[in-house]
């Protein structure tokens, strides 16, 4: 049988103080994912004997996100790489590498692309 | 105080197959702070899907990595045939598992070998790729292919394997497991192979648990979590449990994968054992909606499928958490306070697949 996945939706000033609740109760953060359509939606997945919690924030394109990785070391190569795929604005990163984790040829290749680029590219 | 110093380590190094940087902070010979750097082939394989369709996207997954190329087939299968909600037949759950457990011998026989050539083992080295020759050669033979076989698809597999087939890859494992003893005697009983790994790198089982750490890095830590209880494929049939070491070093690291290869094998004479008759292939309709995260047990560890469906041949996202990726934090755990020269060792023991970190 085809276990249930829930999502649970929070606020972006939220984030950080769901992540300090989760690591007291023995939460292993498990992965961060991040999707791009109108807006970005990033979903943080945590576990514990083997039983998923998503938690998902939606921002828009501009909207600065902060950091978990004071509380998840490891969340500084996910953030990191959001930052550099899809352009998210994170501040306080543990090792910020300045949009520099990944040589990409394309600045945010997966982000939409904002539509005074996208005219530039059509001159 | 010790003067600082930092010395770069990769991306090209001897025991670095793929590409990989360290900036290491040393004090006199101690590393004090590891700062890495990935990203020198990142190939954006994610963002494929917006131009191949659902059913196609298999290949590129499985071709995300060389090693594990069936897992990851399987894993973006899995996720799909969870949000179609197709019911995959049981003699197909068994052989993807089959061809997963082979594919975790094969891997952990490489690692063992490129273990050995890095602390300077070359005849040891060239016994386990001899070893993992053989698996190669059953790859080959109910496949076709050795390295990417495309046997995977969604709603089951594409090749079926004969019962004699099936017998006789349990009797070269029989034969196999007898030479695999004398070489793995040398990894756990040899003095010089324990001098460079006992007690090196050592990663606490809280650590372990913080850092994010997954696979066999995590149970050599003390950490029992095998994503394979979860009972995906034909796991819910077969009678197993997680292999776990305490002492969180290189050397409960290398067991916990000389362990698992001899539990592979015993999960394949299960699987050829219980393995009913019957169709390979659900055959389905339509196209997917909605979204999942699909996570398996590779040879690195848990790796998590996220695919996300608009009801279209055109997915909206796949996203791939690989084991190497969310190992790296355990790495630079292990690397403060070591010697320069252990380096290479912890490298190697979180068996890095770069290939898969820049899908």
């Amino acid at each position: 049988m085809v276990d249930k996945q829930t999502i649970t939706e929070v606020k972006v000033d939220e984030l950080v103080d769901k992540a300090v609740l989760m690591k007291g109760q023995g939460y292993r953060l498990v992965q961060i994912s991040c999707t791009f359509k109108d807006r970005f939606e990033i979903t943080y997945s945590f576990d514990k004997d083997y039983e998923l919690e998503h938690f998902r924030i939606y921002g828009e394109r501009d909207e600065e996100i902060l950091s978990i990785s004071q509380v998840f070391f490891s969340a500084f190569l996910y953030e990191n790489e959001m930052k550099d795929l899809f352009g998210v604005k994170i501040k306080d990163i543990a090792i910020d590498y300045q949009g520099g984790l990944y040589r990409v040829a394309q600045k945010t290749p997966f982000a939409p692309q904002k539509e005074e680029e996208e005219e530039a590219e059509h001159v | 105080m010790s003067k600082r110093s930092i010395v770069p380590f990769g991306p090209q190094h001897p025991v670095l197959p793929e590409p990989i940087h360290l900036d290491l902070v040393l004090e006199d010979e101690k590393v004090v702070e590891a700062i890495p750097s990935i990203g020198f082939v990142h190939r954006g394989l994610e963002k494929l899907v917006e131009k191949k369709e659902f059913t196609e996207y298999v290949y590129v997954a499985e071709r995300i990595c060389g090693i594990c190329s069936f897992m990851h087939g399987m894993g973006y299968c899995q996720a799909v045939e969870n949000i179609m909600d197709i019911k995959v037949p049981d003699r197909a759950e068994y052989l993807r598992t089959l061809w997963a457990e082979l594919s975790r011998i094969h891997s952990h026989l490489m690692w063992l070998g490129l273990l050995a050539d890095a602390f300077g083992f070359e005849s040891l080295f060239m016994h386990c790729w001899r070893l993992r020759e053989q698996i190669l050669d059953i790859f080959e033979t109910t496949t076709g292919g050795r390295v990417i076989f495309s046997v995977c698809k969604i709603g089951g597999v594409r090749k079926d394997i004969d019962k004699d087939t099936l017998k006789g890859i349990v009797t070269i494992l029989d034969k196999m497991q007898k030479e695999l003893k004398e070489l793995t005697d040398v990894f756990i009983e040899d003095y010089s192979v324990q001098h460079r790994l006992v007690g090196v790198g050592v990663l606490t089982k809280q650590e372990a648990h913080d850092v994010g750490a997954v696979g066999p890095m995590m149970r050599a830590s003390g950490i029992a979590q095998d994503m394979r209880m979860l009972g995906y494929a034909a796991y819910k049939y077969l009678d197993f449990e997680p292999v776990v070491e305490n002492d969180g070093d290189c050397y409960a690291r290398t067991l916990v994968r000389i362990r698992e290869i001899y539990q592979s094998m015993n999960l394949i004479r299960q699987c050829v054992e219980k393995m009913p008759e019957g169709e390979i292939e659900e055959k389905f309709k339509g196209m997917p909606q909605g979204e999942r995260y699909e996570r398996l047990e590779q040879p690195r560890g848990e790796v998590i499928y996220y695919v996300k469906a608009n009801g279209t041949k055109f997915l909206d996202r796949v996203r791939v958490r690989t084991p190497t990726f969310t190992n790296v934090p355990a790495l630079l755990k292990v690397l403060q306070g070591c010697e320069l020269a252990d380096v290479p060792m912890m490298v190697l023991t979180i068996d890095p697949c770069i290939s898969c970190t820049e899908r």
